[in-house]
């Protein structure tokens, strides 16, 4: 019996979850949804530490969630391109402010662009594009910026790809600072819708003081990508994405259109990251050039890697650790630069493939170690 | 100029260490023209790279339904020739013509698409990958699924009664909305793999990854992957290479059963032995040039060749 029992400790999780029954395995997955739902409420003694706002200071909790969420999203999105398709992008942010932007200069009254729509079409002070019209527009222009980004550049590889797209997060951010006439320049716009609801105590249904129905909504949202995400990755979609990280040459030898399914992750990656976007547009109500600096790259970038690169719930987790700790810990926000180097650092030099990597990845860190461990003996 | 109706000897399929596998259910590939026709044709081809001429004006054919033999000395230019075939360089001067369809200049993945797969020297596996996976992503090269397809199963079709579930829910439902055709080729494209590799002898070892194979395993695994492009003309380049006797023996009986499918074979290999045995046709390539083409018998006879190999000897000088 305790043999079983070792044998059965000695196996991955990964594993066990592949090899549990069916039932369980939903069970599980529902309980750890349901128990999602419930955590702004969470108010059981010793997980409530967890919250963020036992101090006076504290943040809102269920913002933190919210927030948590959308960069769990971006997460998703960026390990995409860089975990499957193993292209560095480093102007994730780009795609996350065309996203808010885009809700933004079309749903929002205090838009130049809804204005002038209303001047020349003759509309009502009070028009602007509705919420459900918005949701495309966005999506289709992160997509579209994603393909036109992708198409010249994915030719690049390696490094010259990072640096192309760092430009681009940076150009997205400098033009929308610029752009007075369109984008109201620094001083950003205002009003930018919310998703239409139910009043409830004559408030909106989503509004700023009920942070909790924003979490759930983007929840909803992210529990369908992450499904939709799964689904990629055991298709030929993702076995073409492996095929081209490990060879490409050969990839394309044995009919991979490499470039093809490169630019669709590309698109993919910048469509959700255009959606976390326009989330996270809503629920602020307020978006400026300032929100989308090119740090935020970095930081959804340390996400993947921190968490794991090619494994989503990697990707998850190093989402919730560097949004959720530093809320926690506010009172040392002083500390926080600091503390996120040393933990960078610590991350790379004792588990370069992440907290939860895909053991693909796991390998493929440890023989490129070997390989340069080879090198610089030869040298 | 041999029957190429015919296996070209029968005798040697008693292949040592070999799974039997007269009973795979491969099916064999639809061939669009008649067995003898010319199907890839090599015409005056000339290769630069700056100054080095890789390639001087080499021109053969290779006819529908044959094994044809590329051979030379080291650095005579056959890898060079199979990477132009196979798209990776565009030739200097000179066309690369597959059924009548000019195809030097196109890309890699489109020439696999049109009918020609090929193995690697080195060997080049995805080497993260289980062994299965790697002939899967050879199948799904014909697979027709898209991005779109995989993400919300749009693209259905209607099921045969086999492809249907056996029972229950599943089974009324795929009768009323049908089957995403992502899931009838993700389940085909496993089947056939399985079939591959069990037809190229290493079904044993389907879930290991690439790189934990043994040598001569890693080296079927690539002709399966190549296999599963179902290409018309697959190329193997040096596919005996570190191989022992009786290996060489294995592949020999591989390579005709190969033909058999309906595939015609290009083989480029140093071992003249193997490569007298199994080919119908041999092209010799020395310095880039071609210098004889023939049947086996007949270039096993060409002083020229016999030079190539064996050197000038000295009082020819």
């Amino acid at each position: 019996m305790s043999q079983i029992l070792d044998a059965y400790r000695g196996l991955r999780l990964g594993d066990r979850w592949d090899g549990a029954p069916t039932v369980v395995r939903w069970a599980v997955m529902l309980l750890v949804i349901a128990f999602a739902f419930y955590l702004p409420y969470l108010n059981i003694l010793p997980f409530a530490y967890i919250r963020t706002d036992l101090t006076s200071s504290g943040s809102d909790w269920a913002s933190v969630l919210f927030l948590v969420v959308v960069y769990m999203i971006v997460a998703v999105g960026l390990n995409v391109v860089i975990g499957l398709a193993g292209l560095l992008d480093l102007g994730y942010v780009g795609f996350y402010a065309l996203g808010a932007y885009s809700i933004a200069l079309f749903g929002s009254t205090n838009s130049p662009v809804v204005q002038a729509m209303q001047s020349k079409f003759g509309l009502s002070e009070e028009w602007a594009v509705p919420f459900a019209v918005c949701i495309p527009i966005a999506i289709t222009m992160s997509l579209i910026a994603g393909v036109f980004l992708g198409a010249p550049t994915l030719r690049l590889r390696g490094d010259y790809l990072a640096i192309v797209t760092l430009g681009f997060g940076e150009i997205i951010r400098i033009t929308a600072r610029n752009l007075d006439n369109v984008t109201n320049g620094a001083a950003g716009i205002t009003q930018v819708p919310v998703p239409p609801g139910p009043e409830i105590d004559g408030r909106a249904f989503f509004n700023t003081i009920d942070a909790e129905r924003w979490y759930w909504l983007a929840l909803t949202i992210l529990i369908l990508i992450i499904w939709l995400a799964r689904r990629l990755e055991h298709s030929r979609v993702g076995r073409a994405w492996l095929a081209i990280r490990e060879d490409e040459d050969a990839a394309s030898v044995m009919g991979v259109a490499g470039f093809k399914f490169k630019l669709w992750a590309f698109a993919i990656g910048a469509t959700l990251g255009g959606l976390a976007g326009l989330l996270f547009g809503s629920k602020q109500q307020y978006v400026e050039p300032n929100a989308f600096m090119v740090n935020l790259s970095f930081l959804f970038v340390a996400m993947v890697v921190i968490g794991g690169s090619g494994n989503i719930f990697g990707a998850l987790l190093g989402a919730f650790l560097l949004t959720y700790l530093p809320e926690r810990f506010r009172e040392f926000v002083d500390w926080r630069p600091f503390a996120f180097g040393v933990a960078l650092v610590l991350v790379m030099i004792l588990r370069p493939q992440g907290l939860v990597p895909s053991r693909r990845r796991a390998r493929e860190f440890e023989d490129r170690r070997h390989e340069a461990e080879e090198a610089a003996a030869d040298a | 100029m041999p029957d190429l109706t015919t296996p070209s000897s029968a005798n040697s399929d008693e292949a040592v260490g070999l799974e039997d596998t007269s009973d795979h259910d491969l099916i064999e590939i639809e061939t669009s023209g008649a067995v003898g026709e010319t199907l890839l044709e090599v015409d005056h081809v000339t290769l630069r790279f700056g100054g080095v001429v890789a390639l001087n004006d080499v021109n053969f054919e290779i006819r529908r339904g044959e094994i044809l033999g590329l051979i030379g000395p080291n650095g005579a230019g056959k890898t060079t020739c199979f990477n132009a075939m196979t798209g990776v360089y565009t030739p200097t001067e000179g066309k690369i013509r597959f059924k009548g369809k000019e195809i030097a200049g196109t890309k890699p993945h489109k020439i696999n698409h049109l009918g020609i797969a090929r193995t690697f020297q080195n060997i080049r596996l995805f080497p993260e990958m289980s062994a299965l996976e790697n002939v899967m992503v050879g199948c799904d090269a014909r697979h027709k699924s898209s991005v779109v397809g995989v993400l919300f199963r749009s693209y259905r079709v209607r099921p045969t009664e086999a492809e249907l579930p056996e029972s229950g829910i599943r089974r009324s439902l795929a009768k009323v909305f049908g089957v995403s055709r992502h899931t009838l080729e993700e389940r085909a494209g496993r089947r056939r793999s399985m079939e591959l590799l069990r037809f190229v002898g290493i079904a044993d070892r389907a879930h290991e990854l690439a790189r934990n194979l043994p040598y001569g395993y890693q080296r079927r695994l690539e002709i399966a992957r190549a296999l599963a492009t179902e290409p018309e003309l697959i190329c193997l380049d040096e596919p005996a290479a570190g191989f022992n006797p009786a290996e060489k023996e294995d592949l020999m009986g591989l390579i005709r059963r190969i033909r058999d499918l309906g595939h015609t074979v290009l083989v480029i290999e140093h071992d003249m032995k193997l490569v007298l045995g199994v080919t119908d046709r041999i092209v010799v390539l020395e310095f880039g040039s071609k210098i004889a083409e023939g049947t086996p018998e007949e270039v096993a006879r060409n002083p020229k060749v016999i030079a190539a190999y064996l050197g000038e000897p000295d009082d020819a000088a």
